[in-house]
């Protein structure tokens, strides 16, 4: 940014040549040749086009299911689906555009950009971006297998049971949405991991957290909210799938459990990923509006608190999609006024964005005429969102089609707009190539007349009565005009789509060369060659240099840590706050390992599906040697030479400090973890207090025996944490034989700790079909179970590195990360084994 | 003419629906929330046409900012449009909204007040209900009966999956859970015929899970109820 300020302790490097640097660096960094190349990429320009590549054939799936579904409703007796056919389209019409479209697209957006804007290489993870994405694919590619097979789910997005449950959805159309999608968001809690650590720790020298662009502070509040927001729905989805395979009764009223309990976890997730989606799409408008008015932006402190005030009221919002679920009428007012309130954030942006409009000279360009669509578009949505918050009218709209125009209201002009405006204002960033005239306007034109042809008027077929999901309306022919014209306008609206593809795929194959900066824009992305070259900076912004304008000063290696002399990947991380340079970091490169892992964990998925329930052993067994292999790539056998990054600026490498990536990662996984926790614990805190069917008849088991093997897990476990406390003081003091028996010593305990809770499950445990109480404590021994079994293998790890000479005075190697996690099970061990207790009896 | 009269705001609509006889008034309005039979529908009407005013003037107002800042650059005070249009502005209207829906709510509430109370039990796929008669509970298959100008409370339970009840000219919705009863208030200002629907997707029957309401003069309650159902109780 151009406000940057000098920092004089970092010089800059001398000049090199720029086409030898060029040549050195993208020897390191490149994919490999041919389609192997493309298999083991991990880099983030190739994976951040793949990701929005696929999700936007994703979207064209999506809107083909669309225009069936408008075509069916065209007339009231509709034309051709049957019912069964229906529910299934529009339930993955609607879990298409949410979790294989937008999600994707945001996370594509996201790993594109972000290394680009914040002067930097790569994302923190290079292999687990490739690993989110193999997931995503793979799990799209079950849903589109079951769409085709005809055996889709047809609960709706939303999934309800007890409609989903095994009773009223027998065949394993809802365990493909169950499954599936929780296959899907593996790749989103990687991305959100992935965004925060590479927005914290890996912004260019000096690039303070309140000088970073807009985009990634909209970018670090979406990734905060996708840690804490997808736990919820990942949970839920374990708990109905389980239900649903071992009859496990969560959410059976006659058995303890409540199908409110799902209501409050889908939704828990469901309210901020509607924020999840919104944030990156305003992030981009707030980097276009201000360089299409040739200025800058208006109120960045008020937007950076309007993002953080979104992150925090949006989960204190969900009850609103539950006002007609028979809540107590406080709590139905509290509700109502906090979403009546998120409303507030939203505007100081809107009206940020219009100041800055009035402030400078709009530009009718392309991305602006999307950047307008969006305006008028999201405003409306914003407004009948407002109107939905109130509860009186909420009960008359909830489940009409009312909700289906304010929902795309808010998704298409809040998302896909400001998607379009960034795919205009990005496309000669990643082609090269300066769009070709006409066709993106008309484009633009037909698109918005199509979607307000179609969505308008059907606010006026809600308040007429149609509810949302139905195939059929004979009774109704009031409604047949509404409808015929939202369908003839959606054919409208799809042939826009089409023309603005064809614009994009005419740019990219026979645009003219572009201008290096077509649209003048400071930011860092337009300071490199173009298309970007596979390291982005031949040397990283200093200070003085985080402007567009350093282009040349940068690609002749006067930044820091110019080339790759040393022959790997190298980039700077620096400190969360400030931004001071702290160590070197040195990437894996390609690797064919994160498909192997999505296609093991695609293995468990379908034995999961095929109901062979014992062959998910194996299937997890690959997993975890998979894991192992991982852990393995990132050991360093030896100690590194500190690397000048600028004249007089030597650093270590990241085996030699402790607050490494990985470290920063493992605290994000574990909040996103403890999320979970924390959402099992609400389940079972909800269901002891609302659910119908308690309390629970007294445990049949639970006696001194039982207790006493709770507390020696514990006491297991928790000399696990002294373990790897004893192996590090060790490892500091050089006694490389006692760090050693350290890891061994908690490696056996650890195991003990596992030994112990198999028994308690296999022995110890009431039949967890009787009663919800049962069913909860079996998940809250398996997650234990499950986190004993990953320390026990953090154990061994470090146990192998120590025998290996890997662990050094000089390197700590795995210890700080077991430790991590030896404290987390700890911790959540004795949760759990205090909720037992709580609930009586133990075990 | 219908479509017309649908959107009509509700005074208005009440003398149209007026000048049709009364008997033959069938499912007229079908279930739009917009021809309100019954004080809470038309309340929550009132509430729409309302929002739907202010929403209009702030939508104009956004797009007149927007064709306005196509104008010469112009020095803007950050604060004016963050904090004074942004966050007062905003906050001032959305307050009022907010007050004019949680008046409008505290009317509809149900309270102890010797209200009829019938029971809607939903299953897939189909309604059915039990009204008090004059000796002890009617049931029904597909039709409630209700009397007119008196307080109505539905009690809404499944036996299967998640309903929910709604006659959109009388009242909002409210949903059918398993293992729960609850309670919606309604209204119905003349006698007649009226349409209701299941609006929670249901399954495969969901599209056809409709029903009638029944409104009956206050004064023949309860042996109207009798009479229309064959004195089935006897
Ligand atoms: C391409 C233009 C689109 C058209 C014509 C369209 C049309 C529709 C229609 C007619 C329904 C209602 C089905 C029903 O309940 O009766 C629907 C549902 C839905 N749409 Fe779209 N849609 C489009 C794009 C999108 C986009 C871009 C998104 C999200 C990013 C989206 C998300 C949804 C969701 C979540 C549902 C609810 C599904 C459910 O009820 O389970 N749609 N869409
Ligand atoms: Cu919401
Ligand atoms: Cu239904």
């Amino acid at each position: 940014m151009s406000e940057a300020k000098f920092v004089p302790e970092i010089a800059p490097n001398p000049p090199q040549r720029a086409l030898a640097l060029h040549r050195q660096l993208d020897r390191v960094w490149a994919n490999g040749p041919g389609l192997w190349g493309q298999i083991t990429a991990v880099n983030h320009t190739t994976l951040g086009l793949r990701f929005m590549g696929t999700a936007l054939i994703f979207f064209a799936i999506g809107g083909i299911l669309a225009m069936l579904i408008r075509a069916q409703l065209a007339t009231p007796q509709g034309a051709f689906l049957d019912t069964d056919l229906y529910n299934q389209f529009f339930t993955m019409h609607g879990s298409i555009m949410m979790f294989l479209f937008a999600i994707p697209m945001l996370e594509g957006l996201a790993i594109y950009m972000l290394p680009k804007i914040l002067g930097t290489r790569d994302m923190a993870f290079p292999r687990l971006t490739a690993l989110g994405y193999w997931c995503y694919l793979f799990g799209g590619l079950i849903l589109l297998i079951a769409l085709f097979a005809g055996v889709a789910p047809r609960d709706g997005w939303f999934m309800y049971t007890p409609l989903s449950s095994a009773t009223y959805s027998p065949g394993i159309n809802a365990d493909v949405w169950l499954l599936g999608i929780t296959f899907v968001e593996i790749s989103a809690i990687c991305a959100a991991v992935e965004i925060t650590v590479t927005i914290l720790r890996q912004r260019a020298p000096g690039m303070k957290l309140t000088q970073m662009p807009l985009l990634a502070w909209y970018m670090l509040g979406t990734s905060a909210m996708m840690l804490v927001g997808f736990p919820p729905l990942i949970l839920g989805s374990i708990l109905l799938e389980v239900e649903r395979a071992f009859d496990w009764p969560f959410f059976d009223v006659a058995r303890g459990g409540d199908p409110l309990l799902w209501q409050h976890l889908f939704w828990l997730f469901g309210h901020p990923e509607v924020y999840i989606i919104f944030l990156p799409a305003a992030g981009v408008l707030s980097t276009i509006i201000p360089v299409l008015c040739r200025t800058t932006i208006v109120g960045y402190g008020a937007i950076v608190a309007a993002i953080v005030a979104l992150v925090f009221l949006s989960f204190g919002l969900w009850v609103h999609h539950m006002f007609t679920v028979g809540i107590p009428h406080m709590a139905l007012a509290f509700f109502s006024a906090a979403s009546v309130l998120v409303a507030v954030p939203t505007a100081v942006q809107v009206f940020a964005w219009i100041g800055t409009m009035w402030k400078g000279q709009p530009q009718l360009r392309l991305p602006m005429l999307h950047v307008l669509g969006f305006f008028l578009t999201f405003v409306m949505g914003g407004l009948t969102g407002v109107m939905l918050a109130i509860v009186p009218f909420n009960w008359q709209a909830h489940d009409t089609a009312f909700v289906t125009a304010h929902l795309h209201y808010v998704l298409i002009g809040g998302f896909v707009f400001p998607m379009m405006a960034a795919a205009t204002y990005w496309m000669p960033q990643i082609t090269g190539r300066a769009p070709i005239k006409g066709l993106g306007a008309a484009a633009f034109w037909v698109i918005l007349i199509g979607f307000h042809g179609t969505f308008f008027i059907m606010h006026l077929t809600g308040l007429m009565g149609m509810p949302r999901r139905i195939d059929v309306y004979p009774a109704n022919p009031e409604w047949t005009w509404l409808n015929l014209t939202s369908s003839i306008f959606g054919f409208v609206m799809t042939i826009g789509f089409a023309l603005f593809a064809l614009d994009l795929i005419l740019q990219a194959l026979m645009g003219r060369r572009t201008a290096r900066n077509p649209w003048r824009a400071p930011t860092l992305e337009w300071a490199m060659l173009l298309p970007t070259p596979s390291y982005t900076f031949a040397s990283l912004p200093l200070p003085q240099q985080q402007d567009a304008q350093a282009r040349l000063t940068l690609a002749r290696g006067e930044g820091a840590l110019p080339g790759a002399a040393r022959g790997v990947r190298e980039l700077l991380v620096t400190d969360a706050g400030t931004a001071r340079p702290d160590h070197v970091a040195v990437l894996p490169g390609n690797s064919a390992l994160p498909l192997g892992l999505a296609a093991a964990i695609g293995l468990f998925v379908l034995m999961m599906l095929a109901g062979l329930y014992w062959l998910t052993l194996p299937a997890l067994a690959l997993v975890a040697a998979l894991v192992w292999r991982w852990g393995r790539g990132m050991a360093f056998t030896r100690d590194h030479a500190p690397v000048t990054v600028a004249p007089g600026l030597d650093l270590p490498v990241q085996c030699h400090t402790p607050m490494t990536l990985s470290h920063t990662g493992a605290v994000c996984l574990l909040v996103a973890n403890g999320t979970l926790f924390a959402s099992l614990l609400f389940g079972v805190g909800f269901l002891s207090v609302v659910a119908p069917g308690w309390p629970a008849p007294p445990p049949g088991h639970g006696g001194v025996a039982e207790a006493w093997m709770i507390g020696a897990t514990l006491v297991a476990l928790v000399f696990g944490a002294f373990a790897v406390r004893l192996a590090d003081r060790a490892r500091r003091s050089g006694a490389g034989m006692l760090a050693g028996a350290g890891a061994g010593a908690g490696f056996v305990s650890n195991l003990v700790a596992l030994a112990l809770i198999a028994w308690l499950a296999g022995t110890a445990l009431d039949d967890p079909t009787g009663h919800a109480r049962d069913a909860l404590r079996g998940v809250l021994a398996g997650y234990v179970g499950l986190h004993a079994f990953i320390v026990t293998g953090f154990a061994a790890f470090a146990f192998d590195q120590a025998r290996r000479g890997e662990i050094a005075p000089s390197r700590p190697g795995s210890l700080p990360g077991w430790r991590l996690w030896q404290d987390y099970t700890a911790a959540t061990a004795l949760i759990a084994a205090a909720i037992v207790l709580w609930q009586g009896g133990a075990a | 003419m219908r479509v017309l009269l649908d959107v009509l705001p509700h005074p208005i609509k009440r003398f149209a629906l007026l000048t049709v006889p009364l008997g033959l008034a069938g499912c007229e309005g079908g279930l739009s929330a917009l021809a309100p039979a019954g004080p809470v529908a038309a309340d929550i009407a009132w509430l729409w046409w309302a929002m739907l005013a202010g929403a209009t003037l702030l939508t104009l107002l956004v797009v007149v900012l927007l064709v306005l800042a196509f104008g010469p650059p112009r020095a803007v005070s950050d604060r004016r449009w963050t904090h004074g249009l942004g966050l007062w502005f905003s906050l001032g209207i959305l307050t009022s909204v907010l007050i004019a829906g949680l008046w409008v709510g505290e009317r509809i509430l149900p309270r102890d007040d010797g209200a009829v109370e019938v029971e809607a039990h939903a299953y897939q796929w189909g309604w059915r209900f039990t009204q008090p008669g004059a000796d002890g509970p009617v049931e029904t298959d597909g039709v409630l009966h209700i009397p007119a100008n008196r307080p109505v409370d539905v009690l809404v339970t499944t036996e299967d999956v998640i309903h929910a009840f709604w006659v959109p000219r009388l009242a909002g919705k409210i949903d059918a859970i398993p293992g729960r009863i609850n309670r919606l208030r309604l209204q119905a200002d003349v006698p007649g015929t009226l349409s209701g629907t299941c609006a929670e997707f249901c399954g495969i029957g969901h599209a056809g899970m409709r029903f009638e309401v029944i409104v009956h003069a206050d004064e023949d309650w309860p042996d109207a109820l009798a009479a229309a159902t064959g004195g089935a109780d006897e």
